[in-house]
């Protein structure tokens, strides 16, 4: 009964740099090259690390109309997302929990829209059934997504296309790179100044090889992705956020657009409105999500139980690794709210022992996003 | 140096000291499976250790790997450079990156175990 699983447009590129191939997301995903996880860790903070991120689906949304259906399944602002400007969202469900995350950006014409692998077809149904007339979407199933990411980023990128020079964090453009059409975002998921760019699927491993040939450029696997994320705070769909936690418990407040809140100019109108913006009204929930710092060396992983000094269990951590570069275990949790406050200490119950970790501000490094 | 260590099949490797005592790590083959290593739970000196049983932990980025006593005994020393630098494992693992040393309760045990050569042949 083994699932068939899909390859990237880079999957031979992987496999001729030495990549270690595992199921991801019903993909063959390389999870670390021969530099080891650690090393592509540290090479994207302090130089430049390429990502494929194929796995995740792109999808256009087309016609008049488009953003103002978008607008529908979220609870954030994209009728008046600025052309040339991407901005991050949630698709929540009727009682208010998350479906997936995902980017949007508006080009002009149509929004471009990344979700998650583990979402696709889920999303692409969900946009589907909630299309309304004259609105258009279309999978773009031929086209490869690859991150560049690092403080050598901007100049790796500028070698090849001058005019991304001028882009800050969040801009889009769709834009000519080496003769190549590509969708061009300054953003990605490491904390980190960087883009991440669409390329038609024939010519992915062409340009890639033109990045990975510059002396800043290694290519970097799932595994250093996921610690590198971590370390900047940002939520892993399916672990850190699901459909049974609110935005609110999700600490995504800052993703829910003032205009679309209670007192706004569109407030509610997308799934699960009253509870969400209930809860941002009344401050009434159970848990939240927090990031904890680990005074040990002992990672504390996803599915570890939480108890507080009287051994009573207060939350579950829902992503852990150790963090290469702030040199200490870091996780996300739930936590109940009244253990959710910065400097908390709680305890980790790993192997038998209480470890204690400390509620502690995200992202645990300081992101270095390019605001111009 | 490493011609006189004995192997077990779950990768770990002993060498014996002549004085009852021997030194026990990880073997190359295992440090690399393992990838790299951030955390080594260390036993407690004094701990008595069940060949064939859990009395280490590893952790690489990955996941974490439990360590099985090779032989019997008495863990009487433990290389708490460890604590600071997991990563010598990595570097070094038939070396600078032993992880503990336990004096023997049953000279037996060691007949248990494989020369590399023999060993080597279970990882083909």
């Amino acid at each position: 009964m083994s699932e068939q699983l899909n390859k990237t447009p880079l999957y031979d590129l992987h496999l001729e740099l030495g990549g270690k191939m595992v199921p991801f997301a019903g993909f063959e995903m390389p999870v670390q090259y021969p530099l080891g996880v650690k090393n592509e860790h540290i090479h994207t903070r302090e130089k430049a690390g390429l990502f494929d991120v194929s796995h995740m689906g792109q999808v256009l949304l087309k016609g008049e109309g488009a953003a103002a259906m978008l607008e529908k399944l979220v609870p954030v602002d994209i009728i008046d997302l600025p052309v040339g400007k991407q901005r991050y969202a949630l698709f929540t469900n009727e009682e208010g929990g998350i479906m997936d995350d995902l980017m949007v950006a508006n080009y002009g014409d149509y929004l471009y829209v990344v979700v998650n692998a583990a979402c696709k077809y889920q999303d692409i149904g969900h946009m589907t059934e909630n299309l309304e007339d004259g609105v258009e979407l279309e999978v773009l199933d031929d086209r490869a997504l690859v991150a560049l990411q690092g403080p050598a980023a901007a100049d790796v990128m500028k070698r090849f296309a001058p005019e991304t020079a001028d882009m800050v964090f969040m801009d889009t453009r769709r834009i000519s790179v080496e003769g190549i059409d590509c969708f061009v975002s300054r953003s990605g998921y490491t904390g980190e100044d960087g883009f991440e760019i669409s390329i038609p699927s024939a010519d992915a491993a062409k340009l890639c090889k033109m990045f990975l040939d510059q002396p800043e450029v290694e290519a970097i696997g799932l595994g250093a992705r996921d610690s590198l994320r971590l370390e900047s705070g940002l939520c892993l769909y399916g672990h850190d956020l699901d459909t049974t936690t609110t935005p609110i418990e999700g600490s995504l407040i800052w993703a829910i657009s003032k205009i679309r809140r209670a007192d706004g100019e569109r407030a509610g109108g997308f799934p699960g409105a009253d509870k969400i913006l209930e809860q941002i009204a009344t401050k009434e929930f159970d848990t939240k999500r927090v990031g904890l710092l680990g005074s040990s060396r002992a990672p504390v992983r996803e599915g570890t139980e939480l108890v507080n000094a009287e051994g009573e269990v207060i939350g579950k951590v829902t992503s852990g690794s150790f963090g290469p570069t702030i040199g200490a275990p870091v996780s996300m949790a739930y936590v109940k709210k009244a253990y959710s406050t910065l400097e908390t200490e709680v305890f980790a119950l790993v192997r038998g022992k209480q470890l204690p970790m400390t509620v502690s501000r995200m992202p645990f490094i300081e992101q270095r996003y390019y605001r111009g | 140096m490493t011609a006189s260590l004995k192997f077990a099949p779950s990768h770990e490797w002993v060498q014996v000291n002549g004085d009852g005592t021997v030194t026990v790590g990880i073997s190359e083959h295992a440090q690399e499976l393992l990838g790299d290593v951030v955390f080594v739970e260390l036993p407690e000196i004094g701990q008595e250790v069940t060949a064939g049983t859990e009395f280490s932990l590893v952790e690489s980025v990955k996941a974490a790997s439990d360590i099985y006593a090779p032989v019997s005994g008495e863990v009487v020393e433990v290389n708490e450079t460890l604590d600071e630098a997991p990563e010598t494992i990595n570097e070094s693992p038939l070396d600078t990156g032993w992880i503990a040393k336990i004096k023997l309760s049953n000279e037996s045990d060691l007949d248990n175990l494989m020369d590399e050569a023999a060993y080597k042949e279970t990882l083909d």
